[in-house]
This record gives structure tokens, C-alpha cells and sequence, in this order.
């Protein structure tokens, strides 16, 4: 064998060409996915067939509909036995969608601020590469939005966050010391102060003072919004604190943990809701009552906080050993294991299944109609579909509730997918 | 073979066990173990799988805690305090077979984590100080990367640096080669010779014999959850005198 007749040097470099038209964009991927064998193509003209039905069995229902109308009647009239929706009562019962029947529509621009002000306020927590000072506008926010949704006086929210502010302190202050301590003294503190703040609130009661909406006027979307806001917000914390408590190492901590989740896991949440509604009257002094948004949040944070801690449970259970042990060998306490080294593994694991947990909760803020709040349900089931003026128009109200519910469940699963890609980058 | 290290060894003892036990449930898995380790002594310790290796050096951090007897690290009797405990575990550093690195901090957060929480160091001083100590592992170049990036061997020098951040009097390392690929292994076991070098007070869980050879100034044979003999390296390998320790050198040196 010669190695004259073998050997090869390449003169001219090839230089780059693009793919032959077949193998390119759009013709390329309808080959491959919509024609790739007999079945395939079948299947893509049945399922265009069936597209297509509904899309010309839909379209003349959404095209004729009827924008600007008073009445169910007027709708009628104007589509002349055509089929059409009468999407006009969207248009004339818009703020008792949004707001329910009974909050002053002088005062619509309060809610409205509250929604606008909540996305730069979960701006921060939702993006980490924003600046974290933005964190404190997160921190007053709620009271912020307290004092724009149901008013009074600015003094009442300005007290609530001191009397929070300086538990934080005391427990900077003294969690060196002991934990329990720690958690006491700066309970004490703020129970302290908001007395005090009471009679200052009390005696100024005009301040920057905003016309009082008691909570039953509040209703519409902008009720299941708060619901699930607050709800959600609230029961993630608990959630994982009741995870860790689950695993502790301090048996009477363990049992509560482990009692509370699977008690309020057992009991279906619209039971919950009814024992917020009536019975947890019952144990508050006669003339003292709490007010019925607080029961029902508390019964909506507990259900979402006892699943959240089952999610989480899992995600700490699929960390290995050696994790907590590598924390503990190199000093850490288990505040700072915790925080730094087991949670935001844990939590990254258990992002889906909170975000699923969540959208539930956010969805489930309408079962509230069924103890006759009226939210965006309740006021469709209640005083629009049971007004004279338009009984029977049940495809649109409820669409719209269906569409408004979608775009934000989606936006908040699409969301969670992109967290997830972020935090996963951050591996590879 | 590279030349035998000759050290010297100071009496102040670093470590010292005494009469201690411990049991898994009813399983007895450390029997009447008795151990002191001056300052500067690196140990070797070997023997069969099941012996206890791991858990007695677990014990010495408190990962495992024993039931009876006394252990005294660095002056500080371990009790069930947990500030005694987490005192003890800031002096001592730990490496584990299977790195245990955080995947979701970077090599130089890694590194950082703990003087920055637990001995309260200034950031960058501590930043200083992990680059210092990945230098001396010889990976700096991979500060800003993640563990899942890095090979096993460069993984288990990270995890030494890790350790050493905290500036450690005593190291103890659980077979820190035994994940490793052949070629791995003599990276890793290189740094723990420096380490040695540095007169640093070392206890050692390794069936590499050739780093025992030249690094330990005393080996220690576990069986059955019992210290059954202990000599230098040299007397040890040359001349056992228990037959459960010539039935063991049989084996990993046989063939
Ligand atoms: N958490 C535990 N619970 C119960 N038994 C355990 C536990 N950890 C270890 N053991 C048992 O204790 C004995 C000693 O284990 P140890 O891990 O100390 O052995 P080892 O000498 O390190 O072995 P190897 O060389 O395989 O690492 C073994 O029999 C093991 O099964
Ligand atoms: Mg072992």
C-alpha cells in the first residue's frame, strides 16, 4: 500500500452554504410534524376539520355580539333572531364586576391606585435582578394598600407598620440571645405599641383620612384579588415554616405541625369557608366579632399554607444528607443552613408544585359566592343574573370571569416556568 | 515513592477520646474507643467496610453523637450544648467522600458562606481569603463557576478549600478519594500532602497505603467497631501484629 495513493490535502476551503429549501423554517417543520407519515396526515386534517367547525360555528356568535345595549331585551331586538352575544352587559355592569355593587364609585380610583401599586410592589420579589432597595416600597405596601381599599385614617397603616418595624428590631436586637426570647419580647413590644398607637389613632382619627369602606362592600374581581393575594403571600411563609416544623427535632413542635396539616388537609375548603362564615362567631365575646374578609383569609391562608407545606416537605425530603451535613461541618447554625444552604435548593424543587397549589388557591377565591360574599361569581350569580335586565345572559358574564381567571393563572404559570429556567442557568 | 514526611509533633493534645460508645439503635458500632491526637499528628485510619471509620470521626464533629464516655476537641468537652457544638464544628473542618459542595452557590460563594456567617469576616476579606486558599488548591481559575461544572477531583480540592476557609485547626476527611477516578486521586491526594506540609492536624479515613506511608505518623486498624491496632506506618505495614490486621493488609495489598 503506498501512502502517496491515501494521503489527501484539502486546496480550497469549503465555504458555507445554507440548507437545500426542504430542509429549511417553516416548510421543515410542517413536514416533520403536521405530514410525517399517513397517520399523522390524517390526524392534521381531521383535527383542522374540527378546528374549523368551531371556529364558523363560534365566529358569528362573537362578531354579531352587541357592545351597547341597556337591557337583555335591547340586545335582542337589535340582533334581530341572528345568533350573537350580548356582551353589552360586560359593558354596563363593568364596576360591579370589578368592584362589586355596593363600594362608592367615587372612590373607584382607591383600588385601582392599590392594583397598579401592586405590581411594583411584587416587582422586586418576583425579579432577584432588580434592585433590592426597590424591597422596601414591597415591606409598606400592604399597609399602603390597607388604608387605599377600606380608608379611615392614613395613622391606622402608619401605626400597623411601626408596631411591625419594631418587633423586627427587638428581635434583631435580642435573637442572639435565644430564639424563644427573641420571638416574646418583640411580640410584646409591638402588642405594646399597637395599644398605645390604638388611642393615638383613636384621638386623630382625621389625618389623611379616606372614606371608610367597610369590608361587606367590598366585591366584584377586586375581592378575589385581594383574597388571593393575600392568601397566597401569607401561606407560602406558613407553609414553609410549617414544613420545617414538620421535620423538627422537638417532638410537641412536630405534633402540631403534623396535626394542623393533615387536619386542615382532610376537611374540604368550603367547609373551611363555612366555618369561618358562622361558626368561628361563636368564639369571640358577644359584640366583638372579626371581621369576615380576616375569617375567611385566615381559613384561605391555613388550606393553601397545609398543602404548600407538603410540597415543600418534598422538596427538603429530595436533598441528600450530605447537604445538611456539609452545612453543619462547616459551622452553620440552623437559621443559616436553613436560609442559605436547604430552602433555596428545597424551594427551587418545589416551585411547580407551589405554583400549582397557588393557581388553585387564586381560582378557589370564588367559592367565597357560595357563603354569600359577593365577588366576582357571587355578583355574577347574585345581583346581575337575578336583575330583570338581564336574565339569561350566562355564556358572556361567565366567559368573561373564565377569561379574566386564564390570563392571570396562565401569566402566573408562565411565570414559574421562567423562574424555574433562571434558577436552573444558574447550575449549568 | 516520594520521601517519608518528618514532622514534628507538639504535645498539646488536640484531640482526645475516652472510653466512648456509641450504638445505632441496639448495634454497638463504636466499642470503648480510646484516641488522643496531639497538634500536628496526621492519622490514618483504615480497616474493613462497616468498621466504624466514618462514624468515629463523625462523632468527633458531632454529625454522630456518641452515648458514652468523653470527647474533648481543642479543649471543648461535646455535649449535647449546641453552642459547644457548633464552636467545635467552626474548628474543625470536615471533607466528605461525595464533596457535599452547595450546587446553587458558586465555588467562591462555597467558600465564602461560612466566614462570612459564622465568623462574621467582611466580605471581602473573606473573598481574599477563598481565593488565597483556591490557589493553594490550585483552582482558581474556577472561582465564578458551579460545582456541577467542575470534575470530581477539582470538586473535592474546592471542598478542601471550603474547609480550610474557616481556618480550621483540625481536618478530618472521610475517604476522600474513593469516588474519585484513578487519575483524580492523585491531584487531591497531592493537596492533602501540602496540607500536611503546613502542620496541619489531620485524621485521615483512606485506603491509599502509599499516602499513609508517607504522610501519617501513626495508623490506626478499626474491626468490629474497635481501635485493634495502631502503630507507625512503617512497624504497621511491615510487621502487623493482630491477625485481623494481617488478614486486612492481605487484602488491600495482596495483589
Ligand atoms: N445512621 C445509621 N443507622 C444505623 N446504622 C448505621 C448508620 N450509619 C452507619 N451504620 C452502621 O454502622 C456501621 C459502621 O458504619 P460506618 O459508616 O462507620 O463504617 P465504615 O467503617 O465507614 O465503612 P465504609 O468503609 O464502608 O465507609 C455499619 O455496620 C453501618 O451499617
Ligand atoms: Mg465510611
Amino acid at each position: 500500500m503506498s501512502g502517496e495513493s491515501n494521503s489527501f490535502v484539502r486546496k480550497e476551503m469549503i465555504s458555507e452554504r445554507i440548507p437545500p429549501a426542504a430542509e429549511r423554517g417553516l416548510f421543515k417543520w410542517v413536514r416533520e410534524n403536521l405530514f410525517s407519515s399517513v397517520f399523522n396526515t390524517i390526524m392534521t386534517f381531521v383535527s383542522l376539520w374540527f378546528i374549523y367547525s368551531i371556529v364558523v360555528a363560534a365566529a358569528p356568535w362573537f362578531l354579531n355580539g352587541i357592545w351597547d345595549a341597556k337591557t337583555i331585551r335591547e340586545c335582542y331586538d337589535l340582533l334581530d333572531g341572528k345568533s350573537g352575544a350580548c356582551f353589552a352587559v360586560l359593558n354596563e355592569r363593568f364596576p360591579q364586576l370589578i368592584y362589586g355593587f355596593k363600594y362608592p364609585s367615587s372612590e373607584y380610583w382607591r383600588p385601582n391606585l392599590a392594583s397598579i401599586l401592586l405590581l411594583f410592589a411584587l416587582a422586586p420579589i418576583l425579579f432577584r435582578k432588580l434592585p433590592r432597595r426597590l424591597l422596601a416600597f414591597s415591606a409598606v405596601y400592604p399597609f399602603l394598600a390597607f388604608w387605599l381599599i377600606w380608608g379611615g385614617s392614613i395613622l391606622t397603616s402608619v401605626s400597623a407598620f411601626l408596631g411591625c418595624v419594631i418587633a423586627i428590631v427587638c428581635y434583631r436586637r435580642f435573637s442572639s440571645r435565644s430564639f424563644a426570647i427573641a420571638v416574646l419580647i418583640s411580640l410584646i413590644a409591638a402588642n405594646v405599641w399597637w395599644i398605645i398607637g390604638g388611642y393615638i389613632v383613636d384621638l386623630n382619627d382625621s389625618v389623611l383620612a379616606l372614606k371608610d369602606v367597610p369590608s361587606r362592600d367590598l366585591g366584584g374581581f377586586m375581592l378575589n384579588l385581594l383574597l388571593g393575594t393575600i392568601a397566597v403571600c401569607l401561606s407560602i411563609p406558613l407553609g414553609i415554616a410549617l414544613a420545617l416544623g414538620r421535620q423538627s427535632g422537638m417532638p410537641i413542635i412536630k405534633w402540631i405541625c403534623v396535626f394542623f396539616i393533615e387536619f386542615i388537609r382532610g376537611v374540604p375548603l368550603i367547609t373551611l369557608l363555612f366555618v369561618a362564615n358562622v361558626i368561628l362567631a361563636f368564639f369571640f365575646p358577644p359584640g366583638t366579632s372579626l371581621d369576615l374578609i380576616l375569617r375567611v383569609l385566615i381559613m384561605m391562608t391555613f388550606f393553601n399554607a397545609a398543602y404548600i407545606a407538603e410540597v415543600v416537605r418534598g422538596g427538603l425530603a429530595a436533598l441528600s444528607k450530605g447537604q445538611y451535613e456539609a452545612a453543619d461541618s462547616i459551622g452553620l447554625d440552623y437559621t443559616q443552613s436553613m436560609r442559605f444552604i436547604i430552602l433555596p435548593q428545597a424551594l427551587k424543587i418545589s416551585i411547580p408544585g407551589i405554583v400549582n397549589v397557588s393557581v388553585g388557591m387564586l381560582k378557589d377565591t370564588t367559592l367565597v359566592s357560595i357563603i354569600s360574599m359577593f365577588d366576582l361569581v357571587g355578583m355574577i350569580r347574585g345581583p346581575i343574573l337575578s336583575s330583570t335586565d338581564w336574565n339569561g345572559v350566562y355564556w358572556e358574564l361567565f366567559g368573561a370571569a373564565a377569561a379574566i381567571f386564564f390570563v392571570i393563572c396562565f401569566s402566573v404559570s408562565k411565570y414559574s416556568q421562567w423562574l424555574e429556567r433562571q434558577l436552573e442557568t444558574d447550575r449549568r | 515513592m516520594a520521601e517519608k514526611l518528618k514532622l514534628e509533633v507538639s504535645d498539646e493534645i488536640a484531640i482526645k477520646v475516652e472510653s466512648m460508645n456509641k450504638w445505632f439503635g441496639s448495634f454497638h458500632v463504636l466499642r470503648d474507643i480510646d484516641l488522643t491526637v496531639n497538634r500536628g499528628e496526621r492519622i490514618v485510619v483504615c480497616g474493613p467496610s462497616g468498621s466504624g471509620k466514618s462514624t468515629l470521626i463523625r462523632c468527633i464533629n458531632a454529625l454522630e453523637e456518641h452515648q458514652t464516655g468523653q470527647i474533648i476537641v481543642d479543649g471543648t468537652e461535646l455535649t449535647s450544648d449546641i453552642k459547644n457544638i457548633d464552636r467545635i464544628r467552626s474548628e474543625v473542618g470536615m471533607v466528605f467522600q461525595h464533596f457535599n459542595l452547595f450546587p446553587h452557590l458558586s465555588i467562591l460563594e462555597n467558600c465564602t458562606l461560612a466566614p462570612i456567617w459564622v465568623r462574621k469576616i467582611p466580605k471581602k476579606e473573606a473573598e481574599e481569603t477563598a481565593m488565597h486558599f483556591l490557589e493553594k488548591v490550585k483552582i482558581p481559575e474556577q472561582a465564578d463557576k458551579y460545582p456541577g461544572q467542575l470534575s470530581g477531583g477539582q470538586q473535592q480540592r474546592v471542598a478542601i478549600a471550603r474547609s480550610l476557609c474557616m481556618r480550621p485547626r483540625i481536618m478530618l476527611f472521610d475517604e476522600p478519594t474513593s469516588a474519585l477516578d484513578p487519575e483524580m486521586i492523585k491531584e487531591v491526594l497531592d493537596t492533602m500532602i501540602e496540607l500536611a506540609e503546613d502542620g496541619m492536624t489531620m485524621i485521615c479515613v483512606t485506603h491509599e497505603m502509599g499516602f499513609a506511608r508517607q504522610v501519617a505518623n501513626r495508623v490506626i486498624f478499626m474491626d468490629d467497631g474497635q481501635i485493634v491496632e495502631q502503630n507507625e506506618p512503617e512497624q504497621f505495614f511491615r510487621n502487623p501484629q493482630s491477625d485481623r490486621t494481617k488478614l486486612f493488609l492481605s487484602q488491600i495489598l495482596g495483589h
